[in-house]
């Protein structure tokens, strides 16, 4: 509808070299979130189609209530009550959308898990950090608490919290906000899903810790060859990180393609206006090299 | 947390000593001569003047007040010679209407109170948290308007008005209860259930309206939080997702206001003992103001005091236990 086709038809061309944009993870065709409120139906993510690859990452940018968060809330299946969703999204081959409860429960956290903006008020601040990645692991490949207790502290080394034993202990607050984050991505990754949706996981965390987040989820990534779909209204990060880029504005697709297309060649007026509204992307991304 | 608690007990017994000090000043101030009381009608100077001796009212007020508080510590003696009577500690002096040790009032008395709110306090628990879950879980629905309107409603009957509605259904017209005794549980567990069950009822009726409210708003807020979508996203059990994601972090709050009212009913339950004929230490204030019992009443609003204070400071440190972010320094 605006000029793109499903991407199915029209496999990356310029695809980058890393990443394995032929091998497709997750394919979300013409997915469409309607939403009842007291003024009727209204449709929040309108005829959206991307594509993921393993190992792929895929930037998903736009202004708040562009339809990221909820594109990202249909595929975990995690939308309001009484939100309609039609078009199709498949992880690794299977469709989502109409699978039942148990089905999509199997499927959270095993094989898609999420990370969120705020990482303080996302972790129950009444259970250790240790307990709520030991849960996770558990709920799907089960195992004793001891064998649960050993994963969580490995999960908590491989993102770089010192003292992961002792600190499986202690509560959410007791870490920093860069910290948090960082067990949020333990947490994750610790089924070991192919899909990662990351929404926003930087926006709330200042520049530096910002930069060494990105870091790490790109390193975690080299390392487990997941496929992430990252939200995010900041352009400078996403040219950092995707190799796809899909901007949304009200619900709408307005642009898909690489990074490379989309930034220098923007095909559409609010993609341009978007990237006009930062100046110099290539300044923001040395910055960020040089804090790490 | 040994300064914490240092400092907790310490406000605790100003707090008690302040309320015994403003307590006797207004028996003091306030109330007619217990000696004129006491001796009645066919009353001469002299014996009114050997009854204040010996109760030790004709001492100055900071005499007196010392005297009561030593009593309540060591025990005190009244009168002297072969007059002399020991009040052991704790001393709350003897009731002026039948001479029994007021303390030993307190004794007999607390069990049937104590009864009453653990009872009560069951109940409106179980139902009030059972309801508000429900209503928080359905939000919006049939079920949830009408139990949140019962509620609104049953939260402003009146207690005696509750109490005689039962009674006069239940007891009377139906006939399904007997009427209130006072038997011990040892002796007859049936009759004795049977009797408690409508101050039970009357008493937990309010309160579980108002807790089934809070419940609700407390899980609906929980629901919509941040770290309720990331368990959801976890693929964790519904059974799990619900008990530690939801349930835990809304009903720790309530723990707060339950330790508050709990205390509040071990003070007594004035209208309910009153209405169901239950010797209660609510009867027991009832009585002692309708007659000017000094000692009585004075013993009453201490125990009130004593068990809202200390209730207080147990409910915070029940939930410094249950939530993390509460550090004592």
């Amino acid at each position: 509808m605006r000029g793109q086709g499903p991407m199915s038809e029209d496999p990356m061309s310029a695809a980058a070299s890393g990443p394995d944009v032929t091998s497709e993870l997750l394919v979300v065709e013409n997915l469409t979130v309607t939403l009842p409120t007291t003024r009727g139906p209204v449709a929040v993510v309108k005829d959206v189609s991307f594509t993921v690859g393993r190992n792929e990452t895929v930037g998903i940018v736009g202004e708040s209530g562009s339809g990221k968060s909820m594109t990202s809330l249909a595929i975990m299946g995690l939308l309001p009550r009484g939100a309609l969703t039609t078009g199709s999204v498949r992880l690794d081959g299977v469709e989502l959308l109409g699978l039942g409860d148990r089905e999509m429960r199997r499927i959270r956290g095993a094989q898609a898990s999420m990370i969120f903006q705020d990482p303080l008020s996302s972790l129950n601040p009444y259970y250790t950090v240790g307990l709520q990645i030991e849960e996770m692991y558990r709920a799907h490949l089960g195992g004793s608490r001891k064998e649960a207790r050993k994963v969580a502290v490995e999960a908590l080394e491989r993102v770089g919290i010192p003292e992961p034993e002792r600190r499986t202990g202690h509560y959410p607050h007791q870490f920093s906000g860069g910290q948090r984050q960082r067990i949020m991505i333990a947490m994750a990754l610790v089924c070991s899903p192919g899909l990662l949706i990351a929404d926003e996981p930087t926006t709330a965390l200042d520049v530096t810790v910002q930069a060494q987040i990105l870091r790490l989820l790109a390193d975690l990534q080299r390392q487990t060859r997941t496929g992430m779909v990252f939200i995010t209204h900041d352009l400078a990060v996403i040219s950092s990180i995707a190799t796809r880029v899909l901007v949304m504005c009200r619900g709408e697709q307005v642009e898909y393609g690489t990074a490379e297309q989309v930034f220098s060649a923007p095909e559409h007026a609010y993609t341009r206006r978007l990237l006009e509204s930062i100046p110099r992307i290539t300044d923001d991304l040395s910055a960020d090299e040089v804090v790490l | 947390m040994a300064r914490y608690l240092a400092g907790r007990i310490t406000g605790l017994v100003l707090i008690l000593f302040l309320v015994c000090l403003f307590t006797y000043l207004i028996f003091f101030k306030l109330s007619p001569d217990p000696a004129l009381m006491i001796c009645g009608k066919t009353c001469t100077p002299e014996r009114v003047t050997q009854i204040r001796t010996v109760l030790g009212i004709d001492k100055p007020f900071l005499t007196q007040f010392w005297d009561f508080l030593s009593g309540l510590f060591a025990g005190r003696d009244y009168g002297s010679g072969t007059n002399l009577v020991h009040c052991p500690a704790p001393c709350l002096g003897y009731s002026f209407q039948t001479n029994q040790s007021v303390w030993q009032m307190v004794l007999d008395r607390l069990p049937v109170t104590a009864t009453l709110a653990i009872g009560a306090a069951t109940l409106w628990l179980l139902a009030g948290i059972t309801m508000g879950l429900l209503s928080a879980v359905k939000e919006g629905t049939w079920w949830d308007r009408s139990a949140m309107n019962l509620a609104l409603g049953g939260a402003s009957i009146p207690n005696y008005v509750l109490a005689l509605a039962l009674q006069y259904v239940l007891v009377v017209k139906l006939q399904i209860l007997p009427f209130p005794s006072s038997v011990a549980f040892t002796d007859a567990p049936w009759l004795w259930f049977q009797s408690y069950l409508m101050p039970w009822i009357v008493l937990a009726t309010g309160a579980a309206c108002l807790y089934a409210r809070l419940t609700r708003a407390n899980v609906i807020d929980t629901l919509a939080e941040n770290f309720f979508r990331t368990a959801r996203s976890k693929g964790l059990a519904p059974v799990l997702t619900m008990r530690r994601h939801a349930l835990r972090p809304a009903l720790t709050p309530i723990v707060t206001i339950f330790g508050m009212d709990f205390a509040a009913l071990l003070g007594g339950a004035l209208i309910t003992e009153t209405v169901f004929g239950l010797n209660g230490i609510g009867k027991m204030a009832a009585d002692s103001i309708a007659k000017n019992d000094q000692p009585v009443i004075m013993a009453v609003t201490l125990l009130a005091a004593f068990f809202v204070v200390v209730g207080n400071v147990v409910v915070d440190l029940v939930y410094t236990a249950l939530d993390p972010r509460v550090r004592i320094r």
